[in-house]
């Protein structure tokens, strides 16, 4: 177990490795100066130089990177211009925002970690919950009306369900605010309902392919031999359906979940964009545009850190899960 | 020649429940299993629906040039006099009249129409695109690590790993205007045609991962079976082994993922476009045209419906018919 979390991690260690070498490479091999995006308007060429030998661009490329990662483990010392000493996981000084990228990274992540979790619970409660329904009421009417929820919703995009929602619950009924972020701690209604139009449309659009994956995996599982065991020996449905068939055919929805959490944390781009909310993926889109060079190698960064890290979580829970899997 | 009952039955059955394949032909007809499926699938009225439905989608696509001359309008064409003084279309429903079917654009005022049947034309020109050259190199690639395995395979696991672990949309973002600059310098004025093919060249090198991995499982669970020793046996090479025993025997499920991949890539398309990267104004979209209708969502909502709408049908068309062919192709699948 513990040699298996060891080089489960290691490998996890060489994939974030490669992941920051070649998003360093990608963006100082674009053609463009990075300090153009950098620097605040009226620029002069002075001040370019300098902005430019504070970020270090004059150095060579290792010696950046080196300087980079350095700045991750144990801080280091930016130039007075970039805020002077910056603490241990430094990302660097952002140009456009004025402050140390890892500020704002810990300014937007409770953003998106309030938008992705309760709506990651919501898709995985509705969509196996639908999946499971549809599988042991096969052929009846809340089959069809399960498989037709999932196929639609399969087929929505995020961006034109969310306008829908904005549409009918904000500017029509007017039953809930517009969508805004407030601290959970500060004041948990208004948190709620800034986010629930967010937690919906994803929630509805993801726990469409949950409900066919479990479905189909419950199916199979409920004609194995296993099953009808079960029930022979005299255990009650809800034991065998629960405990026996959902535990088996609940593996690759879990492979997926671990996918998806993991890829929606490291920032939900199209809904944060959709609702106007400014979480991980907005910000890093707006690095994009503004040429923020500091800011979209942190939110790269994050990003993968969160997929890899899903990806080891998932390995771990595939042995909690089912007992046949040896870890090795 | 003499049949087992049970075959006879079987035969018998699939024979008898099949539409009037031959009317005349009486007796055992050998089918292949291509010619099931097919019968299948014909039999299947989701499948025909569907099936048809995106056959008309794609007539529409290429003959936009066409439809543009019945309908006597431009995708360009700007009706300012149709718009009051706010730029905003006159009449009910974003101005919908006998001559603008779905309305007009506010502000341009362009023919919401015909633009949406280029968008039609353009997303499923970059979708079927992206998903041959996907599937082409997952195929060759996926066949290659699995059947050789070893460093090879453990290399290009770790590619598709660390694929998997990039975040695609702000990696996109980063990369398709960085492409762009190699090649047009600051000012130099971008075609669409470029455009389109810089969309293609980023989905193919994010996309193949997930066929790849489908046809290596596939064949690491074929590639010990005896017709591929024999072929080895009988010295036949590895272009052969892969090409000519491997792949023939796993082309159903490349299939249904292909059918899959196509609305998959239509969305992205959408969702590039979406956040501002992709195509240009000049080449009608659809992610384009929901992107810009946001704005106008309170005073406008016809404007956000009707490419909303049209994108939910086609991607809606597709997933039905990819269901059914794997329905039709995996006679084990259950609905």
């Amino acid at each position: 177990m513990s040699r298996f979390l060891i080089k489960r991690l290691l490998s996890a260690t060489l994939t974030l490795f490669a992941v920051s070498v070649l998003t360093f490479l990608m963006f100082f091999a674009l053609p463009r100066d990075p300090v153009t995006g950098m620097c605040p308007k009226n620029c002069n060429p002075e001040r370019l130089e300098r902005v430019r030998d504070d970020l270090g661009l004059n150095d060579p490329l290792i010696s950046q990177y080196a300087g980079y990662m350095k700045g991750i483990v144990t801080g280091r010392d930016l130039g007075s211009a970039q805020g002077g000493r910056c603490d241990a996981p430094c990302l660097g000084w952002s140009y456009v925002s004025n402050e140390a990228v890892s500020d704002t990274i810990a300014r937007v992540l409770p953003v998106t970690l309030s938008i992705v979790i309760p709506a990651a619970i919501l898709w995985l409660l509705l969509g196996v919950g639908l999946g499971m329904i549809s599988a042991l009421r096969r052929g009846t009417w809340l089959d069809r009306l399960a498989i037709g929820f999932s196929l639609t919703g399969a087929s929505l995009q995020l961006y034109f369900v969310g306008a829908v929602l904005l549409l009918v619950f904000v500017y029509n009924l007017r039953l809930l605010p517009v969508p805004s972020y407030t601290s959970l701690f500060d004041n948990p209604a208004k948190w709620a309902s800034g986010l629930v139009l967010a937690w919906v449309a994803l929630a509805f659009l993801f726990s469409a392919i949950y409900a066919r994956l479990s479905r189909a995996q419950m199916l199979e599982t409920l004609s194995e031999d296993f099953v009808r065991t079960a029930r022979a020996k005299g255990l009650a449905k809800p034991t065998v359906y629960g405990r026996h068939a959902l535990r088996a055919a609940i593996t690759p929805v879990v492979t997926i979940a671990g996918l998806d959490v993991g890829g929606a944390l490291g920032g939900t781009v199209i809904t944060e964009t959709t609702f106007g909310i400014q979480g991980l993926g907005r910000t890093a889109v707006d690095a994009v545009r503004s040429g923020d060079l500091p800011t979209i190698m942190a939110t790269v960064l994050i990003a993968a850190v969160f997929v890899v890290l899903a990806n080891v979580l998932v390995d771990l829970l595939y042995a909690a899960i089912d007992p046949r899997v040896r870890l090795r | 020649m003499s049949l087992s009952p049970v075959e006879g039955v079987a035969l018998a059955e699939i024979e008898s429940s099949a539409d009037a394949g031959g009317p005349g032909i009486k007796g055992v007809v050998g089918r292949s299993p291509g010619q099931l499926a097919w019968l299948r699938l014909r039999r299947d009225r989701t499948a025909v629906v569907s099936g048809v439905l995106l056959v008309f989608f794609m007539v529409l696509g290429l003959a936009a040039p066409l439809v543009e001359m019945v309908y006597g309008i431009g995708p360009r064409e700007q009706f300012q006099n149709l718009l009051d003084g706010f730029g905003m279309p006159l009449g009910y429903v974003g101005g919908v009249t006998g001559d603008h079917w779905f309305g007009l654009e506010p502000g341009l005022g362009r023919d919401i129409f015909i633009r949406l049947i280029y968008g039609l034309r353009t997303s499923l020109f970059i979708a079927f695109a992206a998903a041959l050259i996907t599937a082409t190199i997952g195929i060759v690639l996926g066949a290659l690590a699995g059947y050789l395995g070893g460093w090879l395979d453990a290399v290009i696991n770790w590619i598709t790993d660390l694929t998997l672990a990039m975040p695609f949309l702000i990696i996109a973002l980063a990369l398709t205007p960085a492409i762009t600059l190699r090649f047009y310098g600051e000012r130099g004025q971008v075609s669409s045609a470029f455009g389109v093919g810089v969309l293609i060249a980023v989905f193919a090198i994010f996309g193949w991962t997930s066929t790849a991995r489908l046809v290596r499982g596939q064949v690491i669970a074929l590639r010990e079976r005896e017709f591929v020793e024999a072929a080895k046996a009988s010295g036949a090479g590895l272009g052969h082994i892969i090409f000519r025993q491997l792949l023939p025997n796993i082309w159903a499920p490349i299939l249904v993922s292909f059918s899959l991949a196509v609305p998959q890539f239509i969305t992205s398309e959408a969702a590039l476009s979406f956040i501002g990267v992709g195509l240009s104004d000049e080449t009608p979209s659809f992610g384009r045209m929901i992107y810009d209708s946001l704005d106008f969502l309170q005073t406008d909502p016809a404007y956000v419906f009707f490419p909303g709408i049209t994108i939910f049908a086609l991607v809606f068309a597709f997933n039905l018919f990819g269901d059914a062919l794997r329905d039709a192709l995996d006679p084990k699948s259950s609905r």
